[in-house]
Parts: structure tokens; sequence; C-alpha cells
């Protein structure tokens, strides 16, 4: 499961993800972070059955959690399925199916939003 | 064998017409043979639905009370062109929104006309004797004009060249976003469904053929802007009604960093007359090739990378110079199959007979790039040819001494034999003596990635990468990677002032 973790930097620069890990022996993959000198923000992947331990470690240390549960989304009117954004994406999320309509591997998603802006119709969406 | 145009609209008309679109006719002639086929079918049907972004539509507001002849135009603040008398003005699709920009354009404006939406019209004139009104303002629904005719000079593309980027940054073209490094390949058009694709030779697609357009019964004009037959690359002037039009094949779209256009849906339906029908008509994605063109070099002339067919780019990959690079389209293949499937139903049920061309269009010229009277200025009429160099391996104070000296912020560093290695400007030299450490030598502080215009290069290039790179100089170098002179952003005023701005 994708949980998107934020954390402030203000009360020192504790290493949060590394001491989840080490605390709770889950192995987290980081998918993209983005941190600065005041907060930080970081798409992680857990296993599901370990997911509730780590989100209640991470809290613990005054992180906020988010368990994320949907990927990028499409507004089907607007879609056109040119396809445009298949070749963007890092995470090839995008296809299309032999009919030669989008289809979406939301469960690859990690959000970084490089395929909004590739989008002609505007039709692609982040959660939240 | 022939079959004449009255034989097959009779067919139409008694609903007995065999109807295929150009996806199924290349399985049809494999089985039924030429012969075969040409008995079979009575009608091929094609169909593309893509960015089309010359295409516009003239209309008409009807006179208000008392009259104005408007001369300038906006609708929802997207100009329109005042320059068509009274009431009267064609909006182009790619006109972007004075407030907007790129959110927002002309090809919005057609769509939320057609989707039912209200505009804003806004006006303005000197007044006249026989018009004297000066301004006007009004909310119009599209049922609200006399005429809303849709006219594109330049649709249906017999074929696009795909797009890819060498260079190090994301580029932002029409051709959507060109990832680095050859990062991706982007591509345009319906392949084995295109209208001009499967009458290459333009024997049945001419002046007051019929067409599908954008949802409404439409018609060819003649050939488009730019039609380059030759080449293999034309293109048609169209026309439909915009009250008869569907969002379903009429979009307003955006490609980001580059601005707007309208994807049009457009098909053509080809009476299958003779063999030679069958054969043009039989064609395959695998048949049509195009050029991957490097979109990094900002020329009319960009260099093709190689040769790739619609079925390689529909595979999803592509091959370039050994590694396998993702395709992306920017037209709709699932929205072309629905155009030319709309257009099968039409003749099927009879809403819709053919005719042949009253004109014909020309099959062979070529197109002609801009005459230009007047060259542009060149990197050559303004540099700088008094260049202060250093050499590698001189110390840092030495540059810091040249800096001084030689009234510049920038020093090309050169290697022993004099080949351009790196650049020095006066805020690494500063740096490096503000913080003395390790570094003593031009080469341990200078930058190794030196970005360079040479002197045939157009200023507006040189320009655009002092831009996209935030910097304020470049070297100019020779064939050899000799520096023969800089161009800094002081020498771009002498583009004023100067001959160039007459």
């Amino acid at each position: 499961m994708k949980l998107l973790v934020t954390f402030s930097r203000k009360k020192g620069r504790k290493p949060i993800i590394a001491q989840v890990v080490r605390d709770t022996g889950v192995l987290i993959n980081v998918e993209r972070a983005i941190i600065d000198s005041s907060e930080g923000e970081a798409l992680i992947d857990v296993p599901d059955d370990q997911c509730q331990l780590v989100r209640d470690t991470m809290i613990s240390l005054g992180a906020n959690v988010h368990l994320l549960e949907h990927g990028i989304s499409v507004n089907e009117s607007e879609c056109v399925d040119c396809g445009a954004c298949i070749s963007i994406c890092p995470r090839e999320v995008f296809s299309l199916d032999s009919d030669f309509k989008l289809k979406l591997a939301e469960e690859k998603c990690v959000l970084c939003g490089k395929c909004i802006e590739a989008c002609p119709q505007q039709a692609l969406m982040l959660p939240l | 064998m022939h079959k004449s145009i009255d034989q097959i609209n009779e067919r139409i008309r008694d609903g007995t017409a065999r109807v295929v679109t150009a996806e199924e006719m290349p399985a049809i002639v494999a089985e039924l043979g030429e012969l075969g086929a040409l008995k079979e079918v009575d009608v091929v049907t094609t169909g593309t639905f893509g960015a089309m972004c010359s295409s516009g539509a003239f209309l008409n507001f009807g006179h208000a009370e008392p009259p104005i002849r408007m001369e300038r135009i906006w609708l929802n603040n997207v100009e329109a062109y005042g320059g068509l008398a009274a009431v009267d003005t064609y909006i182009g699709a790619t006109q972007q929104s004075d407030t907007l920009e790129e959110q927002y354009g002309g090809a919005h404006v057609i769509e939320d006309l057609v989707a039912g939406k209200s505009v804003e019209l806004r006006a303005s004139s000197r007044g006249t004797d026989c018009y004297p009104r000066r301004t006007i303002t009004t909310d119009l629904l599209l049922e609200h004009f006399n005429q809303a005719i849709m006219c594109n000079p330049r649709n249906a593309y017999q074929r696009y060249n795909a797009a890819t980027n060498s260079t190090d940054r994301v580029l932002h073209t029409y051709m959507g976003v060109l990832l680095p490094n050859c990062g991706n390949i982007s591509y345009s058009g319906a392949g084995v469904l295109n209208p001009l694709s499967n009458d290459p030779k333009l024997r049945l697609i001419g002046s007051g053929v019929p067409i599908f357009l954008c949802g409404a019964q439409g018609m060819v004009i003649g050939e488009g802007t730019q039609h380059s037959p030759a080449g293999g690359f034309g293109t048609l002037m169209v026309t439909g009604d915009l009250k008869e039009m569907s969002q379903d094949y009429l979009r307003a779209a955006t490609m980001t960093g580059y601005g707007v256009t309208l994807y049009v849906g457009l098909g053509i339906p080809l009476p299958v007359l003779d063999l030679d029908v069958v054969r043009a008509t039989a064609v395959r994605d695998t048949d049509i090739s195009v050029d991957l063109l490097d979109y990094g070099v900002p020329s009319r002339n960009r260099p093709a990378l190689r040769k790739v067919t619609y079925a390689d780019l529909r595979s999803g990959v592509v091959e370039i110079n050994g590694e396998e690079v993702r395709t992306s389209s920017l037209s709709s293949f699932r929205k072309a199959r629905q155009v030319a499937g709309e257009l099968k139903h039409w003749v099927e049920t009879g809403n819709m007979q053919l005719t042949l061309p009253t004109r014909l269009i020309d099959s062979k010229k070529p197109v002609k790039p801009m005459h230009q009277s007047v060259k542009g200025p060149r990197v050559l009429d303004i540099m700088d040819r008094q260049v202060v160099s250093i050499g590698q391996d001189e110390e840092i104070t030495t540059a810091a001494k040249k800096l001084l000296k030689g009234d510049t912020n920038h020093l090309p560093v050169i290697n022993k034999d004099n080949i351009l290695v790196g650049i020095v400007t006066t805020f690494d030299v500063s740096k490096a003596v503000a913080n003395p450490g390790k570094a003593h030598l031009v080469r341990d502080i200078m930058k190794k990635k030196v970005i360079t215009t040479t002197p045939d290069e157009a200023v507006d290039i040189a320009v655009q990468k002092l831009e996209k790179n935030n910097i304020s100089a470049l070297p100019v170098v020779d064939g050899g990677h000799h520096v023969v002179a800089m161009l800094t952003a002081i020498d771009l005023g002498k583009l004023f002032g100067g001959r160039w701005l007459k």
C-alpha cells in the first residue's frame, strides 16, 4: 500500500523513515521524496499486512500519514484516448487496450504528476 | 470491371450498398482478391481524429440596433478577425485568450458554442455615418448566429513525421511533451484509416466531395494550405456547419508550453469504382512510413533519425540507435475508428450519397519554403570578436586579473591546442577567491559543459539558448571548436537602433 508521509523538520532533523525501518523491521520502498530545509514529503510503498504498523510508528514520531488508495485518475468525458500520456509516464501506468481505449494500472502510479501537463485534453487528475 | 458513381449511389439509396471501413479493407482484399473485393465492396470509409491547428469558423452575428461595423472583436476574450465588414468574423482555433492565455483559446470558443454554452461577444468600432454604434457586448448561443461555418484551411494531413528530442532538456512542442535524450517518441495520424493515405493519387478526394466533419455533413473545398502530395504530405481545406457538429468529434486542447489547438474528427467515404481504388484502399499501417525527426534541432530542416511505419509507431516501442523508446500518439485511433464507423452508418442508411470531385486536386505539387527577401540577423553580425580567454592550467588569480582587465564577466577556457574546454565566470572566480580551498587552477573551477553558438546561427536561436539555460554569454566557435568570438547579452543591444529594426 502507498502512504504519503509529511513531516516538519523544524524541531531538528530526525531521520524518521530510517527510524521506522529500524524499529519495525519493515523494508520501506521510497517511491518519491521531496525534502527541503523546513519540511518533507515522501511517498512510500509498504506491504499490505504491515501498513498499519508502519503508519502508527510514523505518527508516533510526529509525521502525518495519509493512506493513498488511488493513483492518477482520468476524466472519461474529457479523455479522447489519444495516448499522449503513455510514453511520458516513468512507471508505465498507461496503455491502450485492444479497442484502443486508454487503460490505467493505477497501482503502479507514484503520483509524480508528469502526465498531467502532457495531456492535451486536461483529463488527468491527482487525488487529494 | 468498372462501377459508376451512379450505380453506387443507387445501391446506397436501395440500402444494398456494401460499406466497409478502410481498416477492414486490407483483409477483404486478401481474402477475395482485388477483383472479388471490387465486386463485393461499394464504399470504403476513412476517418481521423487529431490536433488540427489550422482550423476555425466564420461567424455572422446579424445587425445590432443601432448598427455597428465591428473592427476589433473578442469572443470570451479571444480576439477574432475584424477585417470582414460589419458583423462577420473568423475565429481561429489557435488564437489565445487575452486573460487565460494557453488555457483557453479560439478552439475552446468553438467547442463551447457546439456544447450549447453561451459566449460573450465584445466589439468596438470607430463609428461611421451608416454604422454609428461604437461598442457592443452581448452573450450569444450558437443558435443566435445566422451562420456559424467551420472552415479549416489545413486539415487531414496524409501522414505526419514522428518526433523525438535528442537534447538534454524537456521540449514543449505541438507534437506534445518530448522527453530529453530521445526519452520518448510522439506521432500523429490514423495511418490505415487516414483519408488521403487511401487515395494518394487524389482521384476521389477533391472539391465538392461530401465528408464527415466533427459530426456534421461537410465538404472538401479543395487543396489545403501547405498541400505537398509530392512528398506524401497532402492536406485538405474543408468546411461544415458548426450548428450540426458534436462535441464527440470536436475538442479544444492545450499543448502545454506550446498553445491551443483543436482536435477535429474528419472522415471521407470513397466509392470503389475500379481496381485502382481497391489497391489504394488496401493500404496497411506497414505500408505508410514517415521520418522520425529530431525536434531538438530548431530548424525548418530537422534531421531524420530513421524511417518508421505507422505499424512500428502503434506497436508502442521503436528502436533508436539500439535503444527501445516508447511511443505516444497525439491523435486518437479509437476516435478515428468511431468517425469511420459513423460514416459507414451514414452511407449504409442512405444518409450520405457520394459524388466525384467537381475539381481535382493536384496530386504532384511540392510545398515551397518561405521566400525571405531579408535575412534575419546572424550571430556574426553582432558578436564581439575581442576574445579574452584563459588556459585551463593557469592560476585562478590570473583569471581574476583577466576578468578585471578584459572588462568581461566570462572567460572561455582553452587547452594547449586552443580548443574550448570550459568556461569560468566572475562568480566562479569570486567564489574560489572568497573560499580558498584546494582549487588553484582554472581547470578546478571551470564549468566543463559549455553552451556554444556559431557565427552562422540565427540570433533568435542563440537568444533561446541564453534564455533556456539562464546564462548571459555564449562562446562563438568554429568547426574545430576554437573560440572565434563571444556573444553576450550586451551584444544583443546592437539589434536595437541598428539596421535590423527598420
